[in-house]
């Protein structure tokens, strides 16, 4: 999975994923709640993998994000529980 | 993971258990659907109140299999009451549903995610076999599975199908005949997360695989098949209290693991044959469908369609039942000779049945459209667009769909709040949604409004009656979202509310899909909420066709008098009959008995009686209201109220209808739970009497306490 990063710089400031700019890609870190993260992981957000912030509701709340493949929709409160390193495209 | 495999055949059997397990939006109904065909029943797994369908299809000229299809799941930790039926289904030899062979249903186009639930399956060491569906759109992307590789990677039957378009279904019917491997090695070393504890557990319990004692630590207070063997429960307690474990730690640490070897599988198993892809259909879709301005006027227009569509077009069918009820109790009545059965037949039980058929045409076309929206994916994106604004109500993006739906009739609308996956935030939908003004109260308020608003008087350009039957329905809507944002704060959530949803691409509609769906919606209210609605008109019709001994016989004396027929045409006569009989009959009483609690709010008995008959439906407000003014012909809505008009208030000498009691009267009929069928398919939709009961409560004490506040400032 971390070979498609090669290409890619590792920002070391970590940030929410609800933070992310639309199109922009970042590598999952962690979780800061536990119970949101199994929820997370069970649809294949794990550490390691790369997301990318696709849209944002209109309302600004939710947000849908690329991730495994597929798109997954999770409110913003629920997005702010995972922790990334956006990935800077040199 | 090749050598070393047991197997089991069915082959010789006659009798096969099969069940259908996957991830939401993985196409498991529609292979279930394709597998069975029309052979469907729904039932109830024990216990719960989970709908379970089952379905059955020859397998060969001997063998029969029974298909079960379980709630769609993401993982075996059991989260909602959908996910506790599918865990311990699979996870209990004992259970009655506890399949022979398992169907795990993966969505190929999205693989990774899919095989979490697979991974999870295996380690039960049960028998499976991995149905890889959506193999067409795999290709269309442009990628290659190299089935054979997984298969051995993951040490079960693969058989790649499109369900829909039933490739691949025979193959798979005919693996159920096949030798099947049992998988036999563990998918991740579960005993290097919790070795320990599982060793401890298999001591006590008998379990079929390390993975099942890794569950019941994980999810003990969920588990409800020890209860039997209470010393064995209590004996793990013990072991669980002892051991503190972080139940959080061990199930994500578990998920990172079966992650790291799911990428691994496919890396190996998937070539993607274009690097770079176009930016997808979907995503341009999306593009218009979420967008800030577009997204929004696209779904006003689809609601607008589905409106006009259940209120309007619905309209002829429902006038063809009708009008061949007409024809039946009239030829029933010919038929039969007059008396008590005849008039049970006619007017109870033909009448109760009209009234559940007639729902038929709007149930299924809602049905229609919400199986389309759901089919295509745009379902997900009208959450997707709603939710912050739902959210803030207590509901969910889902419950716009319900809520709109309620003006043409509660009664789908409600059994159409099943997609809202979070229950607190259903329930919430399904108790407001009955404050929508429906289609039952418009006769209610054209009836009453022309009585009180002259139809001559305008305001700009706007008619005075328009915009007060405007302000109506309005009104329902308000309440609606008030009492949402009410019980947001009343109820109790029994699970943490997600909006973690995939949003899927975009597919072309399935005409097969929407057709079962309109025929399993209907059945289900036809025989479901039918016979509560069959049972509860009989007893109205009981109530008004009979009074205490005699009393019948003497009202047609008083009137069968030559001094009386000489007086009136015989219409006449037959008109002021049927008014006294309703007045002295048990719903006559009945309304009678209730007017000194209704008589603050300004109605008087006759109303009190037209209050009882309209629990049948609201619309049938108007034919009491016809008879107990003994306006004869019920289809001239002048004379009624013309009649209604000249009725004077015996004590103040005034019209009885004022402004004061006809918007008392219209407030009352906006709020009140006054409609049998919706509180039936209340019960049918949570399967406890609790639910309706509060919403009549409810809904009673809103309308009485806003009558009252009317009448008393309009007085």
């Amino acid at each position: 999975m971390f070979t498609r990063m090669t290409n890619a710089k590792k920002d070391k400031e970590l940030k929410n994923l609800s933070q992310l700019q639309i199109g922009q890609s970042a590598i999952i870190d962690s979780f800061t709640d536990k119970i949101m993260a199994l929820k997370l992981l069970e649809m294949g957000c794990t550490p390691g993998e790369i997301v990318t912030l696709d849209r944002v509701a209109p309302m600004g709340d939710p947000i849908a994000i690329l991730v495994s493949g597929y798109l997954l929709s999770l409110r913003k409160a629920e997005a702010s529980t995972v922790l990334v390193s956006p990935i800077v495209v040199k | 993971m090749e050598s070393n495999k047991s197997f089991v055949n069915f082959s010789d059997r006659t009798a096969l258990k099969v069940a259908l397990v996957g991830n939401p939006n993985c196409g498991k109904s529609t292979l279930f659907n394709a597998l069975t065909g029309l052979h469907q029943k729904t039932g109830n797994f024990p216990g719960v109140t989970v709908d379970k369908k089952s379905g059955y299809a020859k397998l060969n000229n001997k063998l029969t299999a029974e298909f079960v299809d379980l709630p769609g799941t993401y993982s075996l930790y059991p989260k909602s009451i959908d996910e506790r039926v599918a865990f311990e289904v699979l996870c209990d030899p004992n259970n009655a549903d506890h399949p022979d062979i398992t169907i795990v249903v993966a969505d190929a186009s999205n693989l990774k995610r899919n095989l979490f639930l697979v991974s999870q399956i295996i380690d039960l060491k049960i028998p499976v076999i991995l149905a890889l569906n959506m193999m067409d759109l795999v290709e269309q992307e442009g990628d290659v599975i190299d089935a054979i590789r997984l298969s051995e990677k993951l040490g079960v039957k693969v058989v790649g199908v499109s369900a829909r378009s039933k490739e691949g279904v025979d193959e798979l019917k005919a693996a159920l005949l096949q030798p099947l491997p049992v998988p036999q090695y563990d998918f991740i070393d579960i005993k290097k997360i919790a070795g320990e504890l599982i060793e401890k557990i298999s001591a006590i319990v008998k379990v079929n695989s390390d993975f099942v004692a890794f569950q019941i630590i994980n999810n003990f207070s969920e588990i409800h098949y020890f209860d039997k063997k209470s010393d064995k429960k209590e004996k793990i307690g013990e072991v669980l209290a002892v051991s503190k474990v972080d139940h959080n730690k061990l199930q994500s640490d578990e998920s990172v693991e079966r992650f790291k070897i799911i990428n691994r599988i496919v890396e190996e198993c998937i070539t993607h044959k274009s690097a770079l892809k176009t930016e997808s259909f979907t995503h341009k879709l999306d593009g218009v469908l979420t967008h800030r301005i577009w997204g929004y006027v696209i779904f006003l227009t689809v609601l607008f369609f589905i409106f006009q569509t259940i209120f309007f077009l619905a309209a002829y069918p429902m006038n063809w039942i009708e009008s061949l009820f007409v024809s039946l109790s009239q030829w029933a009545s010919h038929l039969l000779p007059v008396g008590e059965i005849s008039n049970l037949l006619v007017n109870g039980i033909l009448a109760g049945l009209s009234g559940v058929v007639v729902f038929v045409p709007q149930i299924a076309l809602l049905f229609a459209f919400i199986a389309i929206l759901e089919d295509t994916g745009y379902m997900a994106r009208v959450s997707f667009i709603m939710d912050k604004l739902m959210r803030r109500f207590g509901l969910n993006g889902r419950s716009v769909i319900p809520l709109i739906s309620g003006v043409a009739c509660a009664v789908p609308a409600i059994m159409s709040t099943r997609t809202i996956s979070s229950w607190k935030e259903r329930i919430i939908t399904i108790m407001v949604t009955p404050l929508m003004s429906c289609s039952a109260r418009l006769p209610v308020y054209t009836l009453l409004i022309s009585l009180v608003v002259p139809h001559n008087k305008t305001l700009g350009f706007f008619n005075y009656q328009g915009l007060i039957l405007m302000f109506m329905y309005l009104i329902g809507f308000i309440a609606a979202i008030l009492a949402a944002w009410v019980m947001k704060w009343i109820l109790k959530a029994r699970e943490r509310s997600y909006f973690i949803m995939e949003l899927p691409v975009y597919r072309t509609p399935q005409w097969r899909t929407v057709g079962l769906t309109i025929f399993d919606k209907v059945k289900m209210f036809l025989f479901d909420a039918g016979k509560i609605i069959v049972a509860i008109s009989v007893i109205l019709w009981f109530l008004s066709s009979h009074a205490p001994s005699g009393r019948m016989k003497m009202v047609d004396e008083k009137y069968h008098t030559p001094e009386m027929l000489s007086k009136y045409t015989p219409n006449e006569v037959e008109a002021k009959i049927s008014a006294e009989k309703l007045e002295v009959s048990y719903a006559g009483i009945l309304g009678k008995s209730i007017e000194p609690a209704i008589a603050p709010l300004g109605f008087d008995w006759k109303i009190g009686i037209s209050l009882v008959t309209s629990f049948a439906a609201r619309e049938v407000f108007v034919g009491t209201m016809a008879t107990i003014y003994s306006a004869g012909n019920t289809d001239n809505n002048q004379t009624i109220r013309d009649k209604m008009l000249a009725e004077v208030d015996s004590k103040t000498g005034l019209p009885k209808f004022s402004i004061a009691v006809g918007f008392s009267l219209l407030i009352f009929y906006a709020f009140a739970m006054q409609c049998m069928s919706t509180l039936a398919v209340v019960y049918r939709e949570t399967k406890n009497w609790k639910w309706p009961a509060i919403q009549f409560l409810f809904m009673g004490i809103l309308a009485y306490v806003s009558s009252f506040v009317v009448y008393h400032i309009l007085k």
